[in-house]
């Protein structure tokens, strides 16, 4: 889960991490009145989960808490690369005399974490890397180990920071790590660090992502999803505990094991290339198991979208043999119609596996008539497109 | 021979007394997998269908010689489930686990790394199988046979697909690595293993979004596999990654994409397919002109 720059900063205090006083607000009125307890010039910042705020007008500096109701009221609604803005944060302006760059990520290649640090700053970190590699100081960092006082020093040295913030950062550099590890994140970045007029060096944006695989061990991390910006097909989905994305298409997809599901968008893909362009409408993957009950709410959530016009169930019985689910497809088509929602959009299935015979035969004497099944993944795919094509 | 599981392969299962532990035991001794123990904390002197089960995994290797652990622990005990297994010099941990946080899985993975005895496969994996030899983990048992088809994958259900559709052929060893974004055995591990394996002809090797594991382990194959090599990539049509940051992008540069990973394949001579289908037909193809 990624987190918006006001809970970052929130972590980042916990931390010990130093940020500049602000808040989050939901309405223009909100922001005056935070502003007017702020007391100095500040600055209202659209809260998205994309870069580019500056560019697209989300970041305004307010002189007085009566600007600051304004500059919220413009920022507020903004659509920013597809994100609208709900909330703004309201911080303290802060004078900038350098702007630094940290970060603390994931490093898969090397299965172990990484530091980024650079003097260049407040600017996209990738064109650094690409334009100007040599001022970014990429250093690993020991899992078991972590990001000690030897480390830090380490970075902030590689990194050439200058001496009167060179104790800071590497301060600052450890209580990061501390966000990284005690809060389960996989990735924490400031940019910018700044030092500012008075020497301090603060946190002047945040960004952290949280791994969703330790959510069991932070509760207080449950308050920080917002499902507000979350696809409604997809909310619905999570309540049924099942692992859907919503895409842009016309055939829904479901199948078992994340593997099998994504190649089952590629290959309905290819074969939508041959009638005009149809595409899968989200990634389904509905487990192992594939009972009638999850099979029944996946059909559910996938043909609850408007945009989908066929279904391909693409199962492979592996542990679950196929007359499983076989089964579990036809009385899912049954629980459908007794929740009073019968299905009236065919559906393509192709089950594979153990038990093939037998599966294929439960289906083909189910007695459905919107349920067709093809023998291959590619001619079913085909098939599936076809039928969305209205064709 | 195969490939890290043979005919030799002790077996222990972590968590046999768990649901699952239990259930995937009996498929393993199904599919003629020689599961010597259990472990289970504190159920040490219990037997599950005449398996004996012990306290750790020491006391289980001194008992019975065994030499392969499967952990099927859930995700809050599985670190320490790993380190036991590791401290106990163990050759080969398989964690079968899925939703391990990913800072457990890199401590674990550094500590397997510092002491050098252990070979580890997974998390977030279906195991591996040694048809009609061993089979270490959940991949079903009875959907392929025997073969001269070496077959690595980061997928579980498309390692079954890709086994159930060349079952007249056959695998020497099939390994599921794993899908997380840590794993132990890599690609590359089991390139070199297949290309030393002199009962592998061919090898398969199917990879997804995320990471450069496809890409590094086309430059392994440039350099250090004379076997043919065929691939696939799932996941064209798949939504950009979210699991990293913009900031994760810089380290794998642009090559988490599907497309990045077919071209790096196809550069080193890898022949991709569009399908898992199409693959599958290649290999056949390969191996019925050798």
């Amino acid at each position: 889960m990624d987190l918006y720059e006001y809970q970052a900063k929130e972590l980042f205090a916990k931390h010990g991490v130093a940020v500049v006083p602000g808040k989050v607000c939901f309405t223009p009125e909100e922001a005056e009145a935070v502003a007017t307890d702020i007391g100095t010039t500040v600055v209202v910042k659209a809260q998205v989960k994309t870069g580019g705020r500056g560019k697209a007008g989300g970041v305004k500096l307010a002189d007085n808490p009566s600007d600051a109701k304004d500059r919220a009221k413009d920022i507020l609604g903004l659509d920013i690369k597809g994100h609208i803005v709900h909330k703004v944060l309201v911080a303290e302006a802060a004078d900038i005399a350098s702007e630094y760059y940290v970060s603390f990520l994931l490093d898969r290649t090397n299965r172990t974490f990484l530091a980024m640090a650079s003097v260049e700053g407040g600017v996209e970190i990738e064109e650094v890397a690409v334009n100007n590699p040599d001022a970014l100081a990429m250093i690993r960092v020991d899992a078991l180990e972590g990001c000690t006082l030897e480390k830090a020093t380490e970075i902030a040295d590689a990194a050439k920071f200058p001496a009167e913030v060179r104790e800071q950062v590497i301060e600052m550099l450890q209580s990061l790590w501390k966000v990284l590890v005690e809060e389960d994140a996989t990735l924490v970045e400031v940019n910018p660090l700044a030092k500012i007029s008075d020497g301090r060096v603060l946190a002047l944006d945040g960004k952290v992502s949280l791994d969703d695989n330790a959510q069991y061990r932070h509760e207080a991390h449950l308050a920080l999803i917002d499902n507000a910006q979350t696809d409604p097909i997809e909310l619905r989905a999570k309540e049924f505990d099942l692992n859907y994305v919503k895409l842009q298409g016309e055939v829904g997809i479901i199948g078992n094991g994340a593997g099998l599901v994504m190649s089952t968008l590629d290959v309905v893909a290819y074969a939508g290339e041959e009638f005009g362009g149809v595409k899968p409408a989200n990634f389904l993957d509905i487990g192992g198991g594939a009972s009638a009950q999850v099979m029944a709410n996946g059909l559910d959530i996938v043909l609850g979208d408007p945009e989908v016009k066929a279904v391909f169930v693409n199962v492979f019985g592996g542990i679950t043999a196929c007359d499983a689910v076989a089964n579990g497809i036809v009385q899912a088509v049954g629980m459908l119609a007794e929740r009073g929602e019968p299905i009236t959009k065919p559906i393509v299935c192709r089950i594979d596996g153990n038990n093939a015979i037998e599966g294929r035969r439960i289906l083909d004497e189910s007695g459905i008539a919107l349920i067709e099944r093809v023998e291959t993944m590619d001619d079913a795919a085909r098939r599936v497109a076809q039928l969305a094509a209205g064709k | 021979m195969a490939i890290f599981l043979n005919a030799d392969s002790k077996v222990l299962v972590q968590g046999m007394t768990g649901s699952e532990g239990t259930k995937h035991t009996r498929r393993m001794v199904a599919s003629g997998t020689n599961v010597v123990a259990g472990v289970t904390p504190g159920k040490g002197g219990q037997e599950v269908d005449g398996i004996p089960v012990f306290n750790n995994v020491g006391e289980a290797m001194a008992a019975t010689g065994a030499n392969v652990s499967v952990v099927f622990v859930p995700p809050k005990f599985a670190k320490a489930a790993v380190i036991e297994a590791v401290d106990a010099e163990i050759p080969l941990c398989v964690v079968i686990t899925e939703g391990i946080p990913v800072h457990d899985t890199a401590a674990f993975f550094q500590y397997s790394e510092n002491s050098g005895k252990t070979r580890l496969v997974g998390p977030n994996c279906p195991g591996l199988i040694s048809p009609g030899l061993s089979n270490a983990g959940i991949i079903p048992g009875d959907i392929t046979q025997k073969g001269r088809i070496g077959l690595v994958s980061k997928s579980g259900t498309l390692t079954y697909q890709m086994m159930f559709e060349l079952r007249d052929l056959g695998f020497s060893s099939c390994v599921g690595i794993g899908g997380d974004p840590i794993i132990g055995t890599s690609h590359i591990d089991c390139l070199a293993a297949f290309e030393a394996d002199p009962e592998t002809d061919v090898i398969v090797m199917i990879g997804e979004i995320g990471g450069d594991a496809e890409e590094r382990a086309a430059a392994f194959i440039k350099d250090n596999v004379t076997k043919p090599v065929i691939g696939y990539v799932a996941g064209f049509t798949a939504p950009e990654g979210k699991t990293m940051g913009h900031a994760g992008a810089i380290v794998s540069g642009s090559s988490g994409t599907a497309a990045a990973k077919k071209d790096a394949l196809e550069a080193v001579g890898v022949r991709v397919g569009k399908t898992p289908s199409e693959a599958a037909r290649l290999v056949r193809e390969v191996l019925t002109s050798l």
